[in-house]
């Protein structure tokens, strides 16, 4: 079957299997196979992280196991979504701690992603919120691992982009809420400076996101629209619903050039007519508003993108980011999802992406003469000390992944222990050295 | 809050439409063959929101024991406000074509299993007077293709006996739901490649069930749109159709 990540590039042909129970799944790994096996969830990974000849699904083990209403902890099976926990647990006043900007993933893609959010600054990221985990090794045993708990391999999973077993189960602290809805603020900046200060100024705020204009340059290189919001304290306690509108096929890649996408930008900075606009917004569009259309993936054509997303830290910041801007401006290539957002302290777990400093995430279709470019933004994060995200990545080789991430020594080490090597693989993990 | 039974409880479709009813805080009463599976879909229904849910062992072809495995699901929740008729297998049509002995075993699972489940609900639930049957039969019972006619058959056997079933219920306040749903992604049909446009996710034919049983439709075609296809293939004349290998 073939198969590719969200950015539909690149495709493998593939098996693929779903087994129903943990004991099918043991029985997959105690098989093996000369390939590896890789696990998969939603596939809403950008590029290979989670493709490989032998791809096995999580989405039949998606049982919530028990949840405790004094203090939130849910534990429940790896290929359970956040759409579903949010679907349970809103009406009830529960939050997930942390969540990206889809819903629809699964625990185990969160955990093995180590996801962030709009709240990293305050809160970390979503490991930082799994109290345990019951991880499938390569022996085919079943190991539950904590920060107290076989604490090497804890820190290893999380983040660990699924190469040190499959996540079978995790127990999660969800957070309470009041309302289902978020009052947001948007604030316009002029430029990077700007937005850069106003990230500073909001840094109180429990969530905070700025949209960049990746189009614009000279005096107005860098300008967003900076969306920062808290929890409401009324409104009802709903969910969201699935979404009506959906892409049905792939648009034809012409459809988005530099002049429909400069148009789609200059509009969107242009919503916001003041400086600075209130409102009491719903969660779904606050934290997911791309998951109102189905399938956006299919907007780039039938060859697919990349998302490029990085890290700077917070020493380098404004200078770097702005010559990094500057770069993807020149190149014209730049889409309109283009976002940036200040991270918090980074945590323990080895190959976790956020560092304290300033992110930016943008689209790229694929094209001949897009990699050459990347090439060179990525020589331009690495010489700020910054580094790339995995589970966005398609691209990048094995030694620019040893920069980005010193302690992939000891995550090997630790692969090599727990029986993970030759067994736990992916297409990304063999272009970047982790066999 | 209503009590459901669910035969089968353990296949895709019951258990996508388990979750949808659970959120409703209704009682389960469950049953299937695998216990650990049991355990795992009752830790899940309670968190999702179902106010009890008590499970049993059983199995569809020990058709002796169906009534007392029925009786003591009424004892144990009191009435059926809805009964969910879900177990099945999916043959293998190639192997049937050569030992009559597996189709027959098709033929059992599929429909007199059913058949018999169906006669001892609606003996009871005629005397409680209320409360909806609903029974996964298939599109595949529409026409019998060479593809798997021996599957078809059995649905086929199931949609009639049903349709019989709700107008000899009707008037006692029952009602009866054939359910036909079209390619699903479940394990039972694991390997069979279909166009991924065609293949609905256990969730979409769940929520379709919750709707039909709230709206007491008489058959539910679902996803939609095979109910458009079906009327197409059912008017093949057979001239033409026996030279079809759908």
């Amino acid at each position: 079957m073939n198969m590719s990540g969200w950015g539909k590039y690149p495709e493998i042909e593939a098996q693929v299997l779903t087994p129903s129970t943990e004991k099918a799944l043991q029985n997959i790994i105690r098989t093996g196979s000369a390939d590896g096996v890789t696990p998969r969830g939603l596939g809403r990974s950008y590029g290979d992280s989670s493709l490989g000849k032998l791809m096995v699904k999580t989405l039949r083990l998606n049982h919530m196991l028990s949840f405790e209403p004094q203090s939130g902890l849910l534990h429940c099976q790896s290929g359970v979504s956040l759409a579903e926990i949010l679907e349970v647990f809103v009406p009830r006043g529960w939050f997930l701690p942390v969540t990206p900007g889809t819903k629809q993933v699964t625990v185990g893609g969160a955990i093995a992603s180590d996801i962030h959010g709009k709240n990293h600054h305050i809160d970390g990221c979503f490991c930082d919120h799994v109290d345990f985990l019951d991880l499938l090794t390569g022996s085919g045993e079943i190991l539950r691992c904590s920060p107290h708990e076989q604490a090497q391999l804890f820190h290893a999973t999380c983040g660990g982009i699924g190469l040190t077993g499959i996540i079978l189960s995790a127990a999660i602290r969800l957070k309470p809420i009041q309302s289902a809805y978020i009052d947001q603020v948007t604030s316009k900046s002029a430029n990077l400076r700007e937005s850069f200060e106003l990230f500073e100024k909001q840094a109180e705020q429990p969530y905070s996101v700025a949209w960049i204009d990746c189009i614009s340059s000279g005096d107005k290189l860098g300008r967003s629209l900076l969306m920062t919001g808290k929890h409401a304290e009324h409104g009802a306690l709903a969910a969201h619903h699935n979404p009506g509108l959906s892409i049905p096929l792939d648009l034809p890649s012409f459809i988005l050039n530099p002049y429909s996408i400069k148009a789609f930008n200059t509009l969107y900075y242009h919503k916001a007519r003041q400086r600075e606009t209130r409102a009491t917004v719903h969660y779904d569009p606050f934290f997911y508003p791309l998951d109102g259309i189905g399938h956006w993936n299919r907007m780039y054509g039938k060859n697919g993108f990349t998302q490029y997303q990085f890290v700077i830290p917070k020493e380098a910041g404004l200078q770097a980011m702005d010559l990094i801007l500057r770069t993807i401006v020149n190149s014209k290539k730049g889409s309109f999802l283009a976002v940036l957002k200040a991270f918090g302290k980074e945590n323990r777990n080895l190959l976790s992406f956020p560092m304290e400093g300033y992110t930016l995430a943008l689209d790229f279709k694929i094209e001949p003469d897009l990699f050459p470019l990347l090439d060179r933004l990525d020589a331009m994060v690495l010489d700020h000390g910054g580094r790339l995200y995995l589970t966005k990545d398609a691209r990048m080789n094995a030694e620019t992944f040893r920069k980005c991430y010193p302690k992939w020594e000891e995550f090997q080490s630790i692969r090599q222990q727990y029986g993970a090597r030759h067994t736990f693989l992916s297409m990304q993990s063999q272009r970047l050295g982790l066999d | 809050m209503q009590n459901i039974l669910i035969i089968g409880a353990t296949s895709a479709i019951a258990e996508a439409t388990a979750q949808q009813f659970a959120a409703k805080g209704h009682r389960f009463y469950l049953l299937a063959r695998n216990e650990e599976r049991l355990k795992t879909i009752a830790s899940d229904l309670l968190v999702r929101g179902a106010s009890a849910v008590e499970t049993a062992l059983f199995d569809a072809n020990d058709t002796v024991n169906h009534r007392t495995v029925l009786e003591k699901a009424k004892a144990t929740i009191g009435s059926f406000d809805i009964v969910l008729i879900a177990h099945g297998t999916l043959g293998n049509q190639k192997e049937c074509e050569t030992d009559p002995e597996l189709a027959l075993k098709e033929l059992q699972t599929n429909a007199l299993s059913t058949i018999s489940l169906l006669t001892h609900t609606a003996n009871i639930m005629e005397q409680q007077h209320h409360g909806t049957i609903a029974v996964i039969s298939s599109v595949a019972g529409d026409r019998g293709r060479p593809s798997n006619y021996v599957y078809g058959t059995a649905k086929a056997a199931v949609t009639t006996f049903c349709e019989g079933l709700r107008a000899r219920l009707h008037k006692s306040g029952v009602h009866v739901l054939t359910i036909k749903p079209g390619m699903v992604e479940t394990p039972m049909t694991e390997g069979i490649s279909a166009p991924d446009i065609l293949l609905a996710k256990p969730e979409q034919i769940a929520s379709d069930i919750v709707n039909a049983i709230e709206k007491k439709k008489d058959v539910l075609y679902t996803p939609w749109f095979w109910k458009y296809i079906m009327t197409a293939i059912i008017h093949i004349p057979n001239t033409i159709f026996k030279k079809s290998s759908l």
